[in-house]
């Protein structure tokens, strides 16, 4: 089985080797590529500190209070993972495209969303949104509202029990849940492909970048981009398991100062 | 004196949630609502014809096909991953437990490449499959190879838990009462194992009908044999037909939000399982 999964993996780095470490080189420090590289940190980079405040913002309403329609919430949360990534890049483009909802006003006011950085931060946004939110909302419930309740009788504001009780009780989770969030962001492969017009230089994405690359039968380069995206892969699992060792040593340590 | 309900005391539940919900429109329900409302463009006769053109319903067939067959396998072997890694140490167990996530943190589109240039003719797996007969790149099957690859976390990470929560002394007393391993299994283990492993199934099939990154490179995307439809709505997209790729997401949409339904159902179900048990 892991071979199953470890054959693919191997495969990336052997494809990109294969013509020698300079053709290796040349691939990623060719304009075009860096341009993607640069693209895809940006999308990254603006995508996850907004679904972070939205997973914090959405675990602290859904696992401290009790409302109505909670459950229809958490469902309507977890949509954009089962929509197509395809289908969110489409929705957009319905929206923001030449003939859509706001098409004619974007063009009045010479601003760009579809075929654009906009459109292709927007369609991350949509297949990263669930991730965080996910991770925090069963830790949340887990954890009660004791400790925040104790914070407000001793008298903190609601900012100060979110920033020195409720953030580092989550912290793991919520390190978790950036890492997926990033890894995805950058690896989104369909809904930037059908938001992004593939434009060299200017609208790539690393994972478009290995598409434009592989389909004109320049597979060094190709899987020499993929590999940067096979390693990120690979430190993304680093840090996860990380990650799970510190939290698993962390609720041992605090069952430890209960016991006692 | 008012009444002693108890009284939620904790701030910002309003500006959470409003935020929540503000922000949960802007990103996810308007644009969704959009695809719906795009629809209406066509009566209800054209929007049938063209969701069921021969070619579209070849593309379900594939797509859903595949994605069933993919998640099949997916909850034998992730249900065997699961247990190999919660009842058995072996050398290199933790690195084991950390790949399996790996389709999940590998881009699509490179998980897409490896694995065509893996099962191609003269891949690793490709040519010593191919000379008996087994064509896996460019078929129908190699789609089948790729969703396999990206659903197997889900089955994996839904089922482990619930087998590590199971005591192995209760397979031990199943054991002892004279029960044999396939009865243990069928008896002790599956009933508990069941919603989970169902919920795993539902996971790695929503995940599976959507894919299309790792599937259009080793697919070889040939009209009515091995296309799957998001490919169809990409094409007609880039035909500039915008309702005609917007009807068929539509169809798309209705059968996710159907599965999406079901999985929260067997969630639900199986922790009121759980809590009745205890």
């Amino acid at each position: 089985m892991s071979l199953f999964l470890f054959i693919p993996l191997a495969a990336v780095f052997t494809e990109a080797l294969r013509k020698g470490f300079e053709t290796y080189i040349a691939a990623l420090v060719e304009p075009d590529a860096l341009s993607a590289i640069k693209l895809t940190l940006i999308a990254a980079a603006i995508s996850l500190p907004l679904n972070l405040v939205f997973g914090v913002a959405a675990a602290w309403a859904i696992a401290k209070f009790e409302f109505k329609g909670k459950s229809i919430l958490i469902t309507l949360i977890d949509l954009p993972f089962a929509v197509s990534p395809v289908i969110a890049g489409l929705i957009y483009v319905l929206i923001f495209g030449l003939q859509g909802w706001f098409g004619e006003w974007l063009i009045d006011h010479d601003l760009k969303v579809i075929f654009a950085i906009p459109g292709i931060v927007l369609a991350t946004i949509f297949v990263t949104f669930p991730f965080i939110a996910r991770e925090l909302i069963p830790l949340m419930q887990a954890q009660g509202k004791e400790e925040e309740e104790a914070g407000l009788v001793l008298g903190a504001s609601g900012w100060q029990i979110l920033w020195h009780i409720t953030l580092p009780n989550i912290k793991w989770g919520l390190l978790y849940g950036v890492i997926l969030t990033n890894a995805r962001a950058m690896g989104e492969f369909g809904a930037v492909s059908v938001v992004s017009g593939h434009i060299r230089g200017l609208t790539n994405t690393m994972p478009l970048h290995v598409e434009i690359l592989y389909n004109e039968y320049n597979y060094a380069a190709a899987f020499a981009v993929a590999s940067l995206l096979a390693f990120l892969a690979l430190i993304t699992l680093g840090l996860k398991s990380y990650i799970e060792w510190q939290s698993g040593r962390s609720a041992k340590a605090s069952e430890k100062a209960s016991d006692e | 004196m008012a009444s002693h309900k108890q009284k939620n005391v904790l701030p910002g539940f309003n500006l959470s949630l409003g935020y929540t919900l503000l922000y949960l429109s802007l990103i996810v329900l308007i644009p969704l609502a959009a695809a719906f409302i795009k629809t209406t463009e066509f009566t209800l006769a054209e929007f049938w014809h063209v969701v069921t053109t021969p070619r579209v319903i070849a593309s379900y067939k594939l797509t859903f096909g595949a994605a069933f067959l993919a998640a099949v396998i997916n909850a034998f072997f992730g249900l065997l991953t699961a247990w190999v890694l919660t009842r058995y140490t072996f050398p290199g167990k933790k690195l084991v437990d950390a790949l399996v996530d790996l389709p999940f943190a590998l881009p699509t589109a490179v998980a897409g490449i490896a694995l065509t240039a893996v099962y191609s003719a003269n891949g690793w797996l490709g040519s010593i499959l191919e000379p008996n007969g087994i064509k896996v790149a460019f078929t129908p099957l190699g789609v089948v190879v790729a969703l396999t690859f990206i659903g197997l976390p889900f089955v994996v990470r839904t089922v482990q838990p619930v087998l590590e929560d199971l005591e192995a002394e209760t397979e031990e007393a199943a054991a002892s009462l004279g029960a044999n391993r396939w009865q243990t299994f069928r008896r002790v283990i599956l009933p508990a194992l069941w919603p989970a492993l169902l919920t795993g199934f539902a996971l790695a099939f929503a995940r599976a009908i959507g894919e299309y990154g790792s599937v259009i490179f080793i697919a070889g995307n040939m009209p009515m044999v091995s296309e799957i439809t998001p490919l169809i709505i990409i094409t007609k997209l880039e035909q500039y037909d915008y309702t005609g790729a917007t009807a068929v997401a539509v169809v798309m949409l209705v059968i996710s939000f159907l599965l999406l339904l079901s999985i929260n159902g067997l969630q639900w179900w199986s922790s009121r399982r759980n809590s009745v048990s205890r």
